[in-house]
């Protein structure tokens, strides 16, 4: 097959992440990066990978990208349509979901989730929608992919609010927390493939995506960061890959009326 | 026993100033129509529950009815922040609110619970996360039986719930179907119900096994046919996405927001006006 040259950081991410959902997966999705990577997946190397989200469809196969995470498509696409509440209960809760997929607005070197507030909680600098689904997915899914745009802003040292645990302090901090799930085993940015180192559980960089250099991701992360003694490089989107994304895009702004992301 | 009523009626009767109020729907069936008759009867010191608040409540926060909201997720889906929601609490304005915040799994389970007649839900939560050290509603227990740290959350148990539906029967059995998040929950947990409805038919040949919440659980059903718009009522009309990525303009600014609100709300006499005079800002702005 062959490879793209001309594509965007923001399809590089979305493409490596999609690559990380193994057909067959039980996957919890989070709107907006996740979705995108998650519905990329189901349509070109995972065709039987069940999409579930937090709004009570399972195995949601919508055409166009869902805006919201309880648009109709998702209903209308679903194997089965429950309630909220038994999504977390039986569903996730009870051991189906084998990743759960999601976004973040900060994340630490232990790979923790802030998405409730920046600065301080009762002083709030910028106050942000909160938790949603994401401290149950962090606790009880097999395991946990993230994908979020990579800046110093928003990899940081410590985050200002652990909303969803990653790793905590790092080493055996799951299993002393008693938390059943694996917690986060990659994060997807638009510039290169994280995974936590096998002891420390530190974020440390597997492989960098096509044209982007050491010194920029260390330009775009809040602690000194640490490399994997091979640093591979991201495969380049196939062409496959690349156009069933745009596809899949140009669905979704013309579906929700709205120009294509650039 | 439900009365068949206009919404002006119900929400006079039944939702009155310091209550703990539920409206309910997962993006889908949201009970705008509802909320907006919350906001011209000028209702004040609500304690407001909603897995995500929406702009349903962004509204009712701006309009100064609520005084405390307990909530899990708080944006505006799809779109980005909840500008009055986000006054509210970093400002003040128009009055300061109190919030207690919990996961999706944690509250739509914490409904189960109230609907359940439990004090509290259990669930796999939290360890590790700072939301116990900021809402002291999360707490942990030990299981009698394994020994296990489990994450409790005390049940939701409003005061009234309001939800939106497909259809009812001339007697007040609903109907509705889709993706309904914790609504059936919602009506069972709290004490007092108010459902509005699409249409109302002689027969609902509703399946086995489908959302029916049955007259005898519910205090007024209101026929508002697209009253859940910009939400969506599947069957019937589709989510008004354009609005949503409005509304992030309309709430960004105090002013903006004051002056949609008395035009649109304050200034109309029910939905159907709403309607009207919403239809016509948006031929204006095409013409």
């Amino acid at each position: 097959m062959t490879a793209a040259h001309d594509f965007t950081a923001a399809e590089m991410m979305t493409i490596a992440a999609a690559r990380l959902l193994a057909d067959g997966d039980v996957c919890f999705v989070g709107i907006g990066l996740p979705s995108a990577a998650a519905n990329l997946a189901r349509l070109t190397h995972a065709p039987r990978i069940v999409l579930i989200y937090e709004s009570g469809p399972i195995g949601a196969k919508p055409d166009v990208l869902p805006l919201s995470i309880g648009d109709g498509s998702l209903a209308e696409t679903a194997d089965t349509v429950v309630s909220t509440s038994e999504i977390f209960r039986y569903w996730l809760q009870g051991g189906h979901v084998t990743v759960g997929f999601l976004g973040a607005a900060q994340i630490d070197r232990f790979a923790n989730i802030n998405t409730t507030v920046i600065g301080d909680y009762r002083r709030p600098a910028t106050r942000l929608p909160g938790a949603g689904g994401a401290p149950e997915i962090a606790n009880c899914a097999g395991k946990v992919i993230l994908v979020m745009n990579q800046t110093s802003r928003s990899f940081v040292e410590k985050v200002d609010f652990i909303t969803s645990v990653g790793h905590l302090d790092g080493g055996d901090a799951r299993k002393r927390l008693g938390l059943t799930g694996g917690g986060p085993v990659a994060v997807v940015t638009d510039l290169c493939l994280l995974e936590p180192d096998r002891v420390t559980r530190e974020l440390t960089v597997t492989s960098l995506h096509p044209g982007i250099t050491r010194q920029k991701v260390e330009a775009s992360t809040g602690w000194k960061l640490r490399f994997a003694p091979q640093v591979a490089e991201t495969a380049p989107p196939k062409s496959f890959e690349l156009e069933t994304l745009r596809q899949l895009q140009r669905r979704t702004a013309l579906a929700h009326g709205r120009a294509p992301a650039a | 026993m439900a009365e068949i009523t206009s919404l002006a009626a119900a929400v006079a009767s039944l939702i009155h100033d310091g209550d703990f109020l539920a409206m309910e729907g997962f993006t889908h069936l949201i009970p705008f129509a509802a909320g907006h008759e919350v906001i011209r009867q000028r209702r004040r010191d609500l304690t407001l529950v909603r897995m995500t608040p929406d702009i349903i409540y962004d509204q009712m926060i701006g309009a100064g009815c609520a005084r405390k909201l307990i909530f899990s997720w708080g944006g505006n889906p799809g779109v980005g922040s909840l500008y009055r929601l986000r006054d509210a609490v970093e400002k003040g304005w128009p009055q300061p609110l109190e919030i207690q915040e919990h996961g999706h799994g944690d509250l739509s389970n914490a409904y189960v619970a109230g609907a359940s007649n439990l004090p509290f839900a259990v669930i796999r939560a939290y360890a590790g996360s700072d939301l116990p050290r900021f809402n002291d509603r999360i707490r942990f227990i030990e299981c009698p039986f394994t020994g296990e740290r489990l994450a409790a959350v005390p049940s939701v148990r409003p005061d009234v719930a309001v939800i939106h539906a497909q259809k009812a029967d001339r007697n007040g059995n609903v109907l509705c179907w889709g993706i309904l998040g914790v609504q059936k929950e919602a009506v069972l947990a709290s004490k007092r119900a108010i459902v509005t409805v699409e249409e109302i038919v002689d027969d609902l040949n509703a399946p086995p096994n489908a959302c029916v919440l049955p007259h005898w659980v519910l205090s007024a059903v209101c026929c508002v046919p697209g009253g859940s718009h910009p939400s969506y009522a599947h069957g019937y009309y589709d989510r008004d996405n354009r609005f949503y990525q409005a509304w992030e303009t309309i709430s960004r600014d105090r002013d903006a927001f004051q002056l949609w609100l008395k035009r649109h709300i304050l200034d109309t006499e029910n939905f159907e006006e709403f309607k009207r005079v919403l239809h016509e800002g948006i031929e204006e702005r095409v013409s």
